[in-house]
């Protein structure tokens, strides 16, 4: 099973957890054959929303909705279950300054 | 099938043979079942990029074993350097675990067994103990649990996360328990399968097909304890549901309505569960040091043994609910011996039976206490006390098959008031 761990913080710990823990902590799970792709994001001023209504096109700056925490990164990762994924998720570095929300990939379904 | 092809295919077969020993010896050796699980997955990666390459190791199970381990004590130097010191205490540990005699396959049997113990703990919760034993030591997948108990899989998951947790702060040890001890954790460990079991037996139409593997895992666990632990209770637990479970397909109707005992088509039966079980019975009884579980399963094994509803030795049945009374003296127990009773002796003997426990105030707002009841005032021509405790067996009846099959019974009563409609 695939499951995306998201990674949220707040904007003044986003250099909370030190870049060289992260890229070990990758290399760690991608060694394993846990990972399937991860990035960190720019903080959250660079987002820019983009909306099509009607067939137009609007663009706007700044997320979708404000909240205290932002996305900051995340882990798409294979996993047993559940809890081999809660397990991963647990030793993601930030998970100890901000929170990682773990979520089951949906396989598209073409017939439904 | 070229070589490397070969050696995958062993590795897919190892797991599924021996992952569970693997793990349960792991945890031994690393102290810790998230570590473990992750030593797990490590090793059983390293076989696959390792064994086409190398050939499948004279004993893979050991092989893995120390594969795991080595991943992790590797991991934990690699952690260390980010990590709090008391987790470089952890790290150092896990190198100072003696490595002898770690896979002999003595200790590897105890290994299982202390996984069953440790899952069954009674300070963990009835429904964290089946959750973590059918993950751990079934091998059954958070999301498959969750399924098969209609619960959602985040809480299911948290459930396991906090059974975890509560192992390593109270400090639950990893072991078999003592002789003196043996007797009540064992009794926790039977709760937890026969639980397993009735999840999946008692189950209605909807979700039938993962409920069924509910109870076929129920069975392999307790073919498992006994194999590893032949205490007379866990015969009996398994020959009880061995018996149970040859009546699966005569228990309902194609369209899921519920088929007493007397009525189910007997052919349906499945002769080898039957054979098996009765066996176990036998061989649990004869040890002497039986107990409820073993005589349930003598009760049953008396019914299997009847070709026909009417050649059902009442008088056998009737003396193991006595001992079986004089063990656990539950109001339930009491209620079954009087329907045996009614049986043997008629429908007068059995409902004076049930009008005393009734009159004492147990089982009140017990449904069966209320339909035997009725059933039993119907035979003797009651009509009027016969409708009305339908009607109260039906008022505390919540599983539709169940609701469906009192209503017919009401609507019976009412059309053809003096017929006989057979037992209860």
């Amino acid at each position: 099973m695939k499951y995306l761990c998201l990674v949220y913080l707040e904007a003044t710990k986003l250099h909370a957890v030190h870049d060289r823990e992260c890229m070990a902590c990758g290399n760690d799970l991608r060694q394993r054959g846990v990972m399937v792709a991860a990035e960190a994001l720019q903080p959250i001023e660079t987002a820019t929303t983009v909306r099509v209504r009607g067939g137009q096109l609007s663009v706007t700056d700044g997320p979708f909705a404000e909240t205290k925490e932002q996305l900051a990164g995340f882990y798409l990762i294979e996993a047993r279950d559940l809890n081999d994924a809660i397990n991963v998720a647990a030793k993601i570095p930030p998970a100890r300054e901000g929170s990682v929300e773990v979520r089951p990939v949906r396989e598209l379904n073409p017939d439904a | 099938m070229d070589a490397a092809e070969s050696a995958r295919e062993a590795v897919n077969a190892t797991y599924l043979s021996d992952s569970r020993r693997v793990l349960a010896t792991l945890i031994r050796l690393l102290g810790d079942f998230d570590v473990a699980e992750e030593a797990l997955h490590d090793a059983f990666r390293a076989a696959l990029e390792q064994w086409p390459r190398d050939g499948v190791p004279a004993n893979p199970r050991a092989w893995l074993v120390s594969a795991g381990r080595f991943k992790a004590i590797d991991a934990a130097r690699r952690r260390k350097r980010f990590d709090s010191l008391d987790e470089m205490d952890d790290a150092a540990n896990l190198g100072a675990v003696n490595p002898v005699e770690w896979t002999d396959d003595e200790s590897v049997e105890d290994d299982r067994l202390r996984l069953i113990f440790t899952c069954c703990h009674p300070a963990l919760a009835p429904d964290a103990q089946v959750a973590l034993t059918l993950r751990e030591v079934c091998g059954l997948t958070t999301e498959e649990i969750a399924r098969a108990f209609l619960t959602p899989a985040p809480t299911l998951a948290q459930r396991i996360v906090r059974a975890k947790a509560r192992i390593r702060d109270a400090r639950i040890p990893y072991q078999v328990p003592a002789p003196a001890e043996l007797p009540g954790r064992l009794d926790s460990v039977l709760r937890v399968i026969y639980l397993v079991f009735n999840e999946g037996y008692a189950a209605s139409a909807g979700a039938a097909l993962t409920r069924e593997d509910l109870s076929s895992e129920a069975i392999r666990l307790g073919r498992l304890l006994v194999e590893l632990l032949p205490e007379a209770e866990a015969v009996g637990l398994l020959a009880l549901m061995l018996l149970h479970e040859s009546r699966r397909f005569a228990r309902t109707s194609e369209s899921g309505d519920i088929v007493l005992l007397e009525d189910q088509d007997r052919s349906l039966w499945n002769r080898d569960h039957i054979a098996e079980g009765s066996r176990l019975v036998e061989r649990a009884l004869s040890s002497g040091r039986f107990g409820a579980y073993s005589l349930q399963a003598a009760i049953a094994a008396v019914h299997a043994d009847a070709a026909r509803p009417s050649d059902t030795d009442w008088d056998e049945i009737v003396g193991l609910y006595d001992a079986l009374f004089e063990r656990e003296s539950s109001p339930v127990i009491e209620l079954n011996r009087a329907v045996a009773v009614a049986m043997r002796d008629g429908p007068e003997a059995g409902l004076r039976i049930i009008e005393r426990i009734l009159a004492r105030g147990d089982l009140r707002d017990y449904r069966p206490a209320h339909a035997a009841r009725a059933e039993l005032l119907r035979r003797v021509g009651r009509i009027a006390d016969a409708r009305g405790s339908y009607e109260r067996a039906l008022s505390l009846s919540r599983l539709e098959p169940e609701r469906r099959h009192l209503e017919r019974r009401l609507a019976e009563l009412n059309a053809h008031p003096h017929e006989s409609q057979g037992n209860v």
